[in-house]
């Protein structure tokens, strides 16, 4: 089993994957955290682009369920002697790991790696494509402290166009009942954004207006070939959240941020701190038991048969 | 079959179809040596002379052998994707008995040396006839231009940047008029290269579903119309080497009714798919430019009725394995067409009602005229580059089964109707499902 992407995963199975995450929140918050679920498995987090927070994530959800953790960084290595997608997932599946967490720059990688070996593979973002385990995060913080996603606004603001944050939690929270809503310039929107079930706005206190949710997004210039906006400072005025702006969404409206974060280019700083409003370092807390249930999940069928082959 | 000197050979109970002269009826056709001698019905009142050999068509459609006008063969730079042999192979397969090669090899074809290269290369492979385009610039750089005079008369037989845009304004002024100096054709890649950069497929629903980079329609469009204003103030032979959005032809007929000197092809996979062939990732269905929308796809079979669109080409375009199997956005574009180029554009006259000879003409003679070659058309005296074809017979296209070196097509598989039954080049079967 893989966890390839959020579009077209039905209520149902979020739902299971949500409410088994809610399981291991208490595991991480124990003096003991480590349980012996996956013991005897091997987890390797395979990134072909950098990344620290979501490879540290997968890494502690791997070995606080007893995993054998080993973290690959390929940019480093075989890419730069020459060695092909297909060629590097050959050499991984010959070690027999149990799964890849796997991060790509390229949209689609995952899944063509996925197609080559015989584990399981949760992608771990690819490219502007997808990112499901942040989507799944995002959607275990907000239902714990709104209880539900069914008829919440949720204004997802900035760098659509190159964001796979954006494009899983679209359709996740498509899938659960929200109402999204997306505030970018149109600079920062992909073509025919609007077939996928989202309100459009170019104006973010249009596009806050009695939202209860405000998900910044991070401009991300590395993906940026030339100049989508004209200055960081020009961005900040118009789709900066500053608290002038916070004061049209709901009073009890939750500003979250998959991180890392640009103090001062998308979210003002002190906003970014307010322990109030802002749920970012609650995302991350999150991010630990999501991953925790997605590899309990996608290792339980491989148990299964292997118990089957056992006798 | 070899060729024999003043051998005849008569081409019996078929159906000839020459777009060129509109002929559409039961007859034959006589060949002497490498050239026809006589073409059309009541032939053989008294049945052809002893001396002379019978090919039985079976009923089949007799045409002039199809012009593919637009072939990448990477030959020299890329053997290992294709070669002139099995590129010719292939062709043969498929009916078509020229193929006019883009320049764009490795080294470019930009100079004397090159153009006879390929014309050796062709003389000793000798399965099909192989012409080859001159660059519009040195180097395909997009600035110095090539010397047209001098390899128009070595051979080149019109003038392209393959699949890269002539972008600069003035270097395309230049190429226009100094073309028209000497008659020659200049075949565009109508893509405006900053709005396609870095662009892996059409871009709209499907490209941000999948994440990847789009390419707008409306690149096409915005470089054919600059050009055209330069063809107007040049009067330069001026070709837009493959159309595949409703805008770039609706554009293309209100300049033809104009009259200007402008023509255009399309491939089949630009009226057979669109742009959700790539879903999955799928990397067969990467190609330069990309699949459009269905709207889109349907303007292309429409600038086909009309006659908007002059040539249907196959835009053969061969990648191996390790050109392919890679992240969309690595991987590189390109589908081989040559075998499926006649049964794909079969299906428009079985399913869109497009007629036999009209879609035959985008394959025969119009290239064959634009390019001022004598091949496309069944006249005596010209060359026998004939084919016959059963256009109703089905097959599977089974991309491991075919002549090309590389086996990159989105038609594994697919279902088609007409087959090549045999292809005659200058009198030689170099294909031959029936003798």
């Amino acid at each position: 089993m893989h966890i390839l992407g959020m579009e077209g995963v039905p209520r149902e199975e979020i739902e299971i994957l949500l409410d088994l995450s809610e399981s291991y929140i208490e595991q991480s918050r124990q003096d003991d955290k480590k349980s012996s679920i996956l013991r005897g498995r091997t987890l390797i987090n395979v990134f072909f682009e950098n990344s620290t927070r979501t490879r540290t994530s997968f890494e502690l959800a791997g070995k606080r369920l007893g995993a054998d953790v080993i973290n690959m960084s390929v940019s480093a290595s075989a890419i730069k002697k020459g060695e092909t997608l297909i060629d590097t997932a050959m050499t991984l599946n010959a070690m027999h790991p149990d799964v890849l967490t796997v991060r790509h720059g390229d949209s689609g990688a995952v899944q063509l790696l996925s197609e080559k070996v015989t584990c399981s593979v949760i992608n771990a973002g690819d490219g502007s494509h997808e990112h499901p385990t942040q989507a799944l995060l995002d959607a275990l913080t907000i239902r714990r402290r709104k209880q539900s996603l069914e008829g919440l606004v949720v204004a997802i603001c900035g760098d659509i166009l190159h964001s796979r944050v954006a494009r899983s939690n679209i359709y996740l929270l498509n899938t659960m009942g929200a109402h999204v809503r997306l505030v970018a310039p149109k600079t920062l929107l992909p073509a025919a954004i609007e077939k996928f079930g989202v309100e459009v706005h170019h104006k973010m206190i249009d596009g806050i207006r009695n939202a209860d949710i405000i998900m910044m997004l991070r401009l991300q210039t590395e993906r940026m070939q030339g100049s989508y906006v004209p200055s960081t400072r020009e961005y900040f005025r118009f789709f900066g959240l500053d608290r002038d702006k916070l004061a049209v969404a709901k009073p009890d409206a939750l500003i979250m941020h998959p991180g890392p974060m640009n103090r001062g280019i998308e979210i003002d700083s002190e906003l970014a701190d307010d322990i109030h409003r802002s749920v970012i370092h609650e995302q991350v807390e999150m991010g630990v038991a999501v991953r925790m249930a997605c590899l309990d999940l996608v290792t339980r069928n491989l148990s299964r048969n292997t118990g089957e082959n056992a006798q | 079959m070899s060729v024999v000197a003043g051998q005849r050979t008569a081409y019996v109970n078929a159906r000839l179809l020459d777009p060129a002269s509109g002929l559409d009826e039961s007859g034959a056709v006589l060949i002497e040596g490498n050239k026809i001698l006589e073409a059309g019905p009541g032939l053989f009142p008294e049945g052809p002379a002893d001396d002379v050999r019978v090919v039985d068509c079976g009923g089949y459609c007799l045409a002039p052998g199809l012009i593919d006008m637009r072939v990448h063969l990477p030959e020299p730079g890329g053997e290992h994707k294709e070669s002139f042999e099995t590129a010719s192979a292939a062709a043969a397969a498929g009916g078509i008995t020229s193929m006019i090669c883009l320049p764009d090899t490795d080294p470019p074809i930009d100079n004397i040396a090159m153009i006879e290269f390929i014309a050796r290369r062709a003389r000793e492979t000798n399965i099909v006839k192989i012409y080859a385009y001159g660059t519009i610039t040195r180097g395909l750089e997009g600035s110095e231009l090539s010397e047209f005079g001098i390899l128009s008369q070595a051979g080149a037989v019109a003038f392209t940047n393959a699949d890269r845009a002539v972008a600069d304004a003035l270097v395309m002024r230049r190429a226009l008029a100094y073309a028209a100096t000497f008659d020659l054709l200049i075949v565009q890649h109508p893509e405006e290269p900053r709005l396609a950069q870095n662009g892996q497929m059409n871009e709209g629903e499907m490209s941000t579903r999948l994440g990847l980079a789009g390419i707008p329609a409306i690149a096409e469009v915005i470089m054919i119309e600059r050009d055209l204003r330069l063809v107007e103030m040049t009067g330069a032979r001026y070709h837009a080497g493959h159309v595949t959005t409703g805008a770039a032809i609706e554009v293309i007929r209100a300049a033809k009714a104009r009259g200007l000197p402008v023509t255009c092809g399309t491939a089949p996979h630009y009226f057979t798919l669109n742009d959700t062939a790539p879903m999955d990732y799928r990397t067969f269905a990467k190609v330069s430019p990309p699949l459009r929308g269905e709207a889109d796809r349907l303007a292309v079979i429409e600038g086909v009725r009309d006659g908007t669109i002059d040539v249907i080409a196959s835009d053969h375009r061969p990648q191996d394995q390790d050109s392919k199997r890679l992240p969309f956005v690595q991987a590189e574009p390109g589908i081989v067409g040559l075998e499926t180029l006649l049964p794909l554009t079969l299906a428009l006259h079985r399913n869109e009602g497009i007629g036999l000879l009209d879609l035959l003409r985008r394959m025969t003679s119009a290239p064959g005229e634009l390019l001022r070659m004598k091949e496309g058309r069944l006249v005596a005296g010209l060359p026998a580059d004939l084919v016959v074809f059963d256009p109703d017979r089905p097959w599977t296209v089974d991309a491991a089964a075919l002549q090309s070196k590389s086996k990159n097509t989105p038609f594994d598989e697919f279902a088609v109707q007409g087959m090549t039954m045999c292809t005659i080049v200058g009198g030689r079967h170099v294909h031959s499902l029936i003798d």
